[in-house]
């Protein structure tokens, strides 16, 4: 017996080495995952900070697996669009926890990204030479606000349609051509059936494309340089014998077995809000978006979702509207700057003197408060505070050329702690 | 035949398909970026409406919709009118000179006839809809406050003919739509003459 099964091992370990030697004589297979995994070394030292790059995929893959699954039973149609959210919400078979799944991972995918760029900016992960993973990376983040300014529109709630009329005039505030702008994003003379037509195809198709290539795109280049780690050390720069960093370990098995903890802990977490708080309180799905769209009623309160509020609130601070549009698209493309604005040859938040540390808790503390008026009906104390806050946010990046020449960073060690 | 590359020849190659290519891709672009503009049908049910205004009494305002905009329609009492006069200093554009509207109402009343007000209900800001709050003096808009409109989303406020307060977001007055009186109560928005 036990020979038997023994011969029936080895033949199927042949078959395997056969079947293996086939394919990579037609297709690189042993090579790509020797390259992106089995023979990738990444730093030993990584905290949990670097598990958000392996979250934002996950989350990206849910959407495009549970944005499929909507598809099928959605209507891109003035006249059907929010019968058919309400339609997958009770008569489809587990529809409600699809449209869940997905509305919930939109906010969980900026949730996850916006620590990912924590992450970098703590770390100094944007600096030479990771300045490309950081530019792709930029891309991707403008490529997330589409998706989810375009998704936002289509479950054709009050909040929605007005939310999307709010932003497509921001581009009638451009001189001279903005109304024809306008004119043409929408297809029409005012938020219609054609505009939500086209918000759809952009969100389930032109869009996503981008985005999937742009990841793998940001992947490529990561692992062509190499991952930085919590001390900031180029870790290449010190190899053994075998031409493997000292300070490295393979991803796989070492990273891939941490991040599936990870994403687990994730998940636990993302299903507990899916299950127990999918609203979020009207934060993840806006209490005026159960009205349908209403073309001749405002909501009484119009605010964007969660994520895009800190530039939201930029916007209402300034007193002129062209202006306000310039300094909130700004706010936007500024971080793609920081490469070259960031003069400190040091990387990490552990080395680098305090005037960083303070610059860059001031940011995010004024990113956040941005992000909480943003939520706020106008007042004339919130106002002024956005106003503060709008300085303060904008002054991070333009002084940062200065401050970060003055700064004294400490000794940095040559192998990761 | 010579086995040498004739570098110039490649050279010339590649230049010339590229131009050529290039101005196929552009030629192609163009139809691409039109298709974006709105469609015939569009355009169609963008035609000018015709409203019965008749029915309105004076200190009343309805709404009718033209192109998916609110287009408010107040008839005004001399009361009201009166209030008009006097505002330029705590105006940002009094006398509607940045601000879009038909020449014909360029005029201190922005309107053909002065009692009749018709004015686009859409923000010059982002496009909210502003509320009517013809009162004067209401607890929420202050003792200042003679009557006009508020727009709830970012606070801009515009007095009884659509003109924009100064310190505003708003950055011009209400929009007047192309309008014209077919008959004493009939009124056409979207087009100066013909019928809809």
């Amino acid at each position: 017996m036990a020979t038997i099964q023994h011969d029936v091992v080895n033949r199927l370990g042949r078959n395997f080495s056969a079947l293996t030697s086939w394919i990579d004589e037609r297709f690189p297979m042993t090579k790509l995952i020797k390259e992106h995994a089995t023979e990738y070394y990444a730093s030993k030292n990584f905290n949990f900070w670097y598990g958000f790059g392996v979250l934002a995929t996950v989350v990206l893959v849910l959407q495009i697996v549970t944005g499929i699954l909507l598809t099928m039973n959605y209507k891109p149609s003035a006249a059907e669009a929010f019968a058919s959210v309400e339609y997958i919400m009770r008569d489809v078979d587990w529809g409600w926890l699809i449209r869940y799944l997905h509305s919930t991972g939109a906010s969980a995918f900026f949730i996850v990204v916006y620590l990912h760029m924590f992450r970098a900016m703590m770390y100094g992960s944007y600096k030479k030479p990771r300045e490309l993973i950081w530019l792709i990376g930029m891309a991707i983040y403008l490529c997330m606000m589409a998706e989810g300014f375009f998704g936002y529109l289509l479950p054709w709630g009050n909040m929605s349609y007005w939310g999307a009329q709010v932003i497509v005039s921001l581009f009638g505030a451009v001189p001279v051509i903005g109304e024809g702008l306008a004119e043409w994003i929408r297809g029409d003379f005012y938020i219609s059936d054609i505009t939500l037509n086209r918000f759809f195809a952009f969100h389930v198709i032109a869009v996503p494309l981008m985005l999937v290539l742009l990841v793998v795109v940001h992947i490529m280049a990561l692992h062509e340089v190499g991952s930085n780690n919590p001390d900031g050390i180029e870790i290449k720069e010190r190899k053994g014998p075998d031409g493997v960093p000292l300070d490295g370990v393979a991803f796989h098995p070492y990273h891939t077995t941490k991040d599936l903890v990870i994403i687990l802990v994730f998940a636990i977490l993302f299903s507990a809000v899916v299950f127990f708080a999918p609203e979020m309180g009207g934060y993840f799905l806006e209490h005026a978006n159960f009205d349908p769209a209403n073309t001749l009623q405002t909501p009484e309160h119009i605010a964007p979702v969660w994520y895009f509020t800190p530039f939201y609130a930029i916007l209402r601070a300034v007193p002129n509207k062209l202006l306000g549009v310039v300094l909130m698209g700004l706010a936007v493309v500024l971080p793609i700057f920081l490469p070259w604005l960031d003069r400190c040859k040091v990387k990490s938040i552990r080395y680098r003197g305090w005037i960083f540390k303070v610059a860059l808790w001031t940011f995010v503390f004024s990113f956040l408060f941005l992000g909480y008026l943003g939520l706020q009906p106008v007042s004339d104390t919130f106002t002024m505070l956005a106003r503060v806050f709008t300085f303060t946010y904008f002054s991070f990046f333009v002084l940062m050329p200065f401050y970060t020449s003055w700064e004294k960073p400490k000794p940095v060690p040559d192998r990761v702690t | 035949m010579t086995d040498k590359a004739n570098l110039s020849r490649r050279h010339f190659l590649t230049a010339a398909t590229a131009v050529t290519g290039g101005v196929g891709i552009a030629a192609a672009a163009v139809p691409f970026v039109a298709s974006f503009r709105p469609s015939a049908r569009a355009q169609a049910l963008g035609a000018p409406v015709e409203v019965d205004i008749s029915k309105v009494e004076p200190g009343a305002m309805i709404r009718v919709e033209w192109r998916g905009r609110v287009i408010m329609i107040v008839h005004r009492t001399a009361d009201m009118l009166g209030r008009l006069a006097g505002l330029e200093d705590v105006l940002a554009d009094p006398a509607s000179i940045n601000s879009e509207q038909p020449t014909y109402a360029i005029n201190e009343y922005r309107s053909v006839r002065p009692e009749i007000l018709v004015v686009e209900g859409v923000c010059t800001h982002l496009a909210c809809a502003p509320t009517p709050r013809f009162e004067v003096a209401p607890a929420d808009l202050g003792a200042d406050w003679q009557g006009g409109f508020y727009c709830p989303c970012h606070g801009s406020k515009f007095d009884l003919a659509g003109r924009v307060y100064s310190g505003v977001p708003a950055p011009t007055n209400l929009r007047i739509p192309p309008h014209s009186f077919l008959t004493e109560s009939t009124l056409l928005i979207g087009a100066e003459t013909g019928v809809s």
